[in-house]
């Protein structure tokens, strides 16, 4: 793929107007908490960008972060960016098979050395390096070779960044992150299960206008987008300060739209840009839907104790061993009792008298 | 060890432990006092020991008017946070979903808006007690190791639990965790230390009232 044409160039010719791509750039730059004064340099530098190499790799996964950004729905200049951006390599979308794909991959990283994006879906087994290969090539040795002349990586989907399902107790493949293989490049978290499609094109967008990754908090995660929790931005948050939760799925509360804590709700524990950024062309998100808060971009949300287990509630059964302690503890409060008795007992046994007699005896 | 997993730990065996050291200790401590039973006491009953025991329990609960006029500070602070603690740890959603976890029943709970200021105020008057408790030269002297410990303990899960409420300083499953690790410190203490008053009291207020209500007095 020939990465020649500008990304304005490419946006032109599949039909953007001035007018959206510059709508695309202000919304970017609000997402991002930038600036209006940003919007033009944004849009010059993406206008004048040469398409950026990008090489994805996709190791342990589902392909849902891939379907998550492609199909997600009608194309929008987001989408059109992110078709616009040279995608080397990426083994679902390709066409090519076999060799020829590897070989792409081989190509992309030697024309733009040093230069090109690695976005990694999917963590890495290290239990065996067999578990999970591309032509044969474990994602360990593919991930360390393609790493190495990556100018940034992408760590895409909660697998990437965390370890996903695959790292979820008891972890069988030994699966773990990009971040946890590679430590000598910037690694950018984009988290979420799958992760929220604008928020990639808000990233690359942020590259390829600064020529640096983004803000990051300290799970790698871009703050523009991560930086507020689930919680704080939820339009249910008032049924929450005032005390109106649903206690089930279908009861009064639930179609009056209140809060889902008690339904196990993670958004207080999440950071990720769902309640504003929305899903489905801000159409709604789980919230929304009347489902809580997964946490699905937080690191481990699948051990999380049970999506629907509110977070202050006890993992395993603490009635049981209450009852069991109450029990041992009447037992022990008894038997220590009985114990001082006769220990009482004792004492006023072998106590004696002392008489008159004792006194006077002549010591 | 991640921060989930921290908190997963709190959450799971470290309550499970917290709770048996909880109930075995208060359990034993005041089983230990009821076996050690009373001497019969062979005088004629001129009243109710039974009624003396309850009244007592219920008057003594509120400070009588010379107490207020000599001590007020230490009875109002003292009330205030009594009150709050009890407030916050009783009447705040997520606290009642763990009693309904565990007790198989729940109550209402009330706006976190005032559950985040009796917050501060109970804060605010734990501190003003422990400044009074060290300025005041006969309550100083005292003053053992082991009553600092038990404020410490007392004030500690209202400070980090509003630090997870309003998410301050560290990550949200980090700040729950060490909120619920203060709880369970709390809980630990509990049984070994002046903490035990809690439900001695109760107790010792009733054998008052006991004694005086046989003999056929007020108390």
């Amino acid at each position: 793929m020939s990465n020649e044409k500008t990304l304005g160039e490419v946006l032109r010719q599949q039909g953007v107007t001035r007018r959206g791509f510059l709508k695309f750039c202000a919304a970017t730059a609000s997402l991002m908490a930038l600036p209006p004064a940003m919007v033009p340099r944004i849009a010059a530098a993406l206008e004048n960008a040469r398409r950026p190499s990008v090489i994805w790799l996709s190791f342990q996964e589902c392909t849902g972060c891939t379907e998550s950004l492609t199909r997600s729905h009608s194309p929008t200049v987001e989408g059109l960016i992110f078709d616009a951006i040279s995608l080397d390599y990426h083994h679902t979308l390709q066409a090519a098979a076999g060799d020829g794909a590897e070989l792409a991959r081989e190509k992309a990283m030697e024309e733009n050395y040093g230069n090109y994006i690695l976005v990694v879906d999917g963590s890495i087994p290290l239990a065996n390096p067999g578990f999970s290969t591309i032509a044969g090539i474990s994602n360990l040795e593919m991930l360390e070779e393609t790493a190495k002349g990556a100018a940034a990586i992408v760590s895409v989907g909660s697998c990437a960044a965390f370890g996903g399902i695959p790292h979820a107790s008891p972890n069988p493949t030994g699966a773990v992150a990009v971040s946890d293989i590679i430590k000598d490049k910037p690694i950018i978290n984009v988290p979420g299960c799958p992760p929220i499609p604008v928020v990639i094109t808000g990233v690359l967008a942020h590259f390829l206008t600064f020529g640096s990754i983004p803000e990051l908090d300290a799970l790698g995660r871009p703050l523009a987008f991560y930086g507020k929790s689930i919680h704080d931005r939820c339009y249910r948050r008032p049924f929450y300060d005032k005390g109106q939760f649903a206690e089930t799925f279908d009861d009064e509360g639930a179609k009056l739209g209140w809060c889902l804590y008690k339904l196990g709700c993670k958004g207080p524990t999440t950071y990720n840009a769902c309640a504003t950024t929305k899903w489905n062309e801000g159409t709604s998100f789980p919230i929304e839907a009347g489902h809580p808060c997964l946490g699905c971009s937080e690191p481990g949300f699948w051990d999380g104790g049970g999506f629907y287990k509110a977070i202050s509630m006890p993992t395993e059964d603490l009635t049981r061993t209450a009852v069991y302690a109450i029990g041992a503890g009447a037992a022990a409060g008894i038997a220590l009792g009985a114990v001082n008795r006769a220990r009482k007992a004792r004492a006023v046994k072998a106590h004696e008298k002392v008489t008159i007699d004792d006194l006077e005896k002549d010591s | 060890m991640t921060e989930t997993e921290l908190l997963m730990w709190a959450r799971g065996p470290a309550l499970q432990v917290a709770t048996v050291i909880f109930l075995i200790g208060i359990l034993v401590r005041i089983l230990e006092i009821l076996v050690l039973g009373r001497k019969a006491n062979l005088a004629e009953a001129r009243g109710s020991a039974v009624a003396g025991g309850l009244r007592t329990i219920v008057t003594r609960s509120f400070p009588d008017r010379g107490t207020l006029r000599r001590s007020t500070f230490n009875v109002v602070a003292g009330y205030v946070f009594h009150v709050g603690f009890f407030v916050v740890l009783l009447l705040f959603a997520p606290h009642i979903l763990l009693f309904r976890d565990v007790l198989g029943f729940g109550w209402p709970s009330i706006p976190t808006q005032i559950i985040d200021a009796t917050t501060i105020v109970t804060i605010i008057a734990l501190l003003a007690v422990l400044v009074h408790r060290v300025q005041h030269k006969v309550m100083r002297y005292l003053t053992r190791f082991q009553d600092y410990v038990v404020w410490f303990v007392t004030i500690l899960p209202l400070v980090t639990g509003y630090l997870a409420f309003h998410r301050i300083g560290l990550t949200p499953p980090t700040l729950i965790a060490i909120h619920i690790l203060s709880v369970e410190l709390l809980m630990v203490v509990f049984p070994f230390t002046k903490l035990m008053h809690a439900f001695t009291l109760f107790m010792a207020r009733y054998y008052n009232g006991a004694i005086a209500g046989y003999k056929g007095v007020n108390s």
